[in-house]
């Protein structure tokens, strides 16, 4: 599909600065989730400028509160719970993105094949209805306890789970458009059928698969948390949020910065990943915003 | 009807096959040797052979998966590495904690979710459906532990109104186990709230813009009966569906709650098996969860004729 040509004579004569305004006035809620977002990429791209080594323990500043000197206080092993937070968005980060990444590229290329072929669609349905069937994290936990826990482990276990909703997805834009004239016409042109899945087909799931890779970065940021949280995630030692939360929880009462701290960054991000996504769903898949 | 029901146990069945073979893989795909695995970081070689020759490691996989699906049928799900105890017993003493909070958590968000998305529908566009839908997306993006942390913060360690963690079991009175199933189920619903509100409000929606709803509001039918008679119970199919696939957010984040609020239930017994590596345990909960997620959806699919009966199989 070709996109229709955009009203070009009145969008250039404006001003950069008025189409901004413009556009931000239409989606304040995207233009808020980028902004955050921006925040922390720029945040865990400058960590080593702006935070100390998160990885310092000083016995002698245990448990300190928020101060002029240590914005976000100490913890229980004397780290400086600011650096610690500043790299736990590098974490958090790395993880939302490749997981997106992963996910919806192996997701894409398995749902046009089983689109496009009845025998291997079988096939892949049924397995992808019986890993739907395990919740999510129990699976990402069984798969982390197994292997020793990285970060690369991390993102399989969180990827894997996730790959049916877009193999689903992506199937079900096949198979509506397989069957439009623009398909049929390529095919009896004479083209193959790797063109035909690459330049006919791939460019409708384009939109969709943009807005799906939003909520699994999300959701993707959510379960490495819980994971660091539960143990079954990012090595102990690594300064992740939720690494950070599980070993301050005996401290919620004592030093509730200790554990406030990466749990409103973590909120913060997920936040804005989730508004984008919402902006995005209501710009690329009007079908979309009215289902859900 | 009846070869719908056949051949959606069928699909069930097979699903749950599908489920018993991922575990079972999971176990022998893994990087290291599962006899190794099973018997512990500190493990002699010795055991390890004692373990592998025990569990029959060493016949075809194939012989293996037929043997261990035949156990599991019969509701054998394995002993624990680390307490010898069989692992269904561990399940049942805890089944308890984890039931009383993932039943009362549904009653809870059910309620609160579809009052909010009717309303939310009904006021669409206007301030409090704003409201009530930036609360929804707040509730997705909140993490269940941050979330359970932040109110044990505020109403058990500020305001003492509430205990801060813990569980009482229903035969210590009902009112301590309120109690102390109040702050969970707040924190475990959350995410399960956001979800069926949303869904609710676009189905809402969608039949209020229907013809009998003119209808029904040129006539003067209170607004009340309008929403809940002639509204709800059309926009019913999708709000039940998302209810049954929540169900799966609602596994995960008992996990979570139950080590937030130290609920010495079946989330908790998977976290601790963590630790140990007690791989049963968690093979074992595993499967149990996902059958009980496969068996809700599967009445789901079939409640579907009953909430409108314009749907025949």
């Amino acid at each position: 599909m070709t996109a229709i040509p955009a009203p070009t004579a009145a969008a250039t004569s404006a001003r950069p600065l008025a189409r901004f305004g413009r556009f931000a006035r239409r989606n304040p809620t995207v233009l808020l989730g980028a902004a955050i977002l921006i925040f922390f990429l720029g945040v865990a791209i400058a960590a080593p400028l702006i935070a100390g080594d998160p990885m310092l323990k000083l016995p002698t500043r245990r448990l300190q509160p928020p101060s002029p000197e240590l914005w976000f206080g100490t913890d229980h092993l004397g780290q400086d719970v600011f650096a610690r937070t500043v790299y736990g968005a590098r974490v958090s980060l790395i993880v939302g993105f490749s997981v997106a990444a992963i996910s919806i590229l192996v997701g894409l290329v398995i749902g046009l094949f089983a689109g496009y072929y009845r025998w291997f669609d079988n096939i892949v349905m049924r397995l992808m209805d019986g890993l739907m069937a395990i919740p999510a994290i129990l699976l990402a936990i069984a798969m982390v306890a197994l292997n020793q826990g990285s970060i690369a482990i991390v993102v399989a276990a969180i990827a894997i789970p996730e790959l049916p909703r877009v193999v689903r997805l992506v199937r079900s834009i096949v198979l509506s458009v397989r069957e439009l004239p623009f398909v049929e016409a390529a095919i009896a042109c004479g083209a193959r059928t790797p063109r035909i899945l690459l330049r006919h087909i791939t460019p409708s799931t384009i939109a969709p698969l943009v807005v799906q890779a939003t909520y699994i970065c999300a959701s993707a940021i959510l379960v490495e948390a819980s994971l660091s949280f539960l143990g079954a995630g990012v090595p102990p030692e690594v300064p992740s949020w939720g690494n950070m939360i599980a070993s301050s929880r005996l401290y919620l009462a004592r030093a509730p910065w200790t554990i406030f701290c990466p749990a409103i960054a973590l909120a913060l991000v997920v936040l804005a990943v989730n508004l984008l996504g919402d902006g995005l769903r209501d710009r690329l898949d009007p079908r979309l915003s009215r289902r859900l | 009807m009846l070869s719908y029901l056949a051949q959606r146990l069928v699909s069930t069945i097979l699903v749950m096959t599908l489920v018993g073979i991922f575990v079972f893989l999971l176990l022998h795909l893994s990087a290291g040797d599962p006899a190794a695995i099973i018997a512990g970081d500190y493990a002699t070689p010795q055991q390890i052979v004692a373990i592998r020759q025990r569990l029959g490691l060493d016949d075809p996989l194939l012989v293996q998966f037929g043997r261990w699906a035949l156990r599991v049928i019969q509701g054998d799900l394995g002993v624990s590495i680390f307490s010898s105890t069989p692992v269904s017993a561990l399940i049942l003493q805890r089944l308890e904690p984890t039931l009383s909070l993932a039943l009362l958590t549904m009653l809870f968000a059910v309620t609160i979710a579809v009052t909010f998305g009717v309303l939310a529908a009904w006021k669409a566009g206007r301030p409090i459906d704003r409201l009530l839908m930036g609360f929804s997306v707040l509730g997705f993006s909140m993490p269940t532990f941050v979330v359970g942390y932040g109110l044990i913060y505020i109403f058990a360690i500020e305001l003492r109104w509430l205990p801060v963690q813990g569980y009482r079991a229903l035969a210590d009175g009902i009112g301590p186990w309120f109690l102390h199933l109040v702050l969970p189920t707040v924190t475990l619903g959350l995410a399960y709230v956001a979800l069926i509100a949303r869904m609710t409000r676009a189905s809402m929606q969608e039949v209020l813009e229907e013809d009998y709803i003119r209808t029904a509001n040129a006539k003067g039918v209170p607004a009340r009966t309008m929403l809940m008679k002639h509204a709800l119970k059309n926009a019913g199919v999708p709000i039940i569906t998302v209810i049954g696939i929540g169900v799966a957010l609602l596994i995960g984040g008992v996990v979570i709650t139950e080590t937030v609020f130290n609920i010495p239930g079946v989330g908790r017994l998977v976290v601790d098996a963590i630790s140990k590596r007690d791989y049963p345990i968690i093979q074992g909960v595993i499967l149990i969860f996902s059958g009980v997620y496969v068996l809700i959806n599967l009445a789901v699919d079939l409640s579907y004729s009953l909430i409108d009966p314009r749907i025949r199989h």
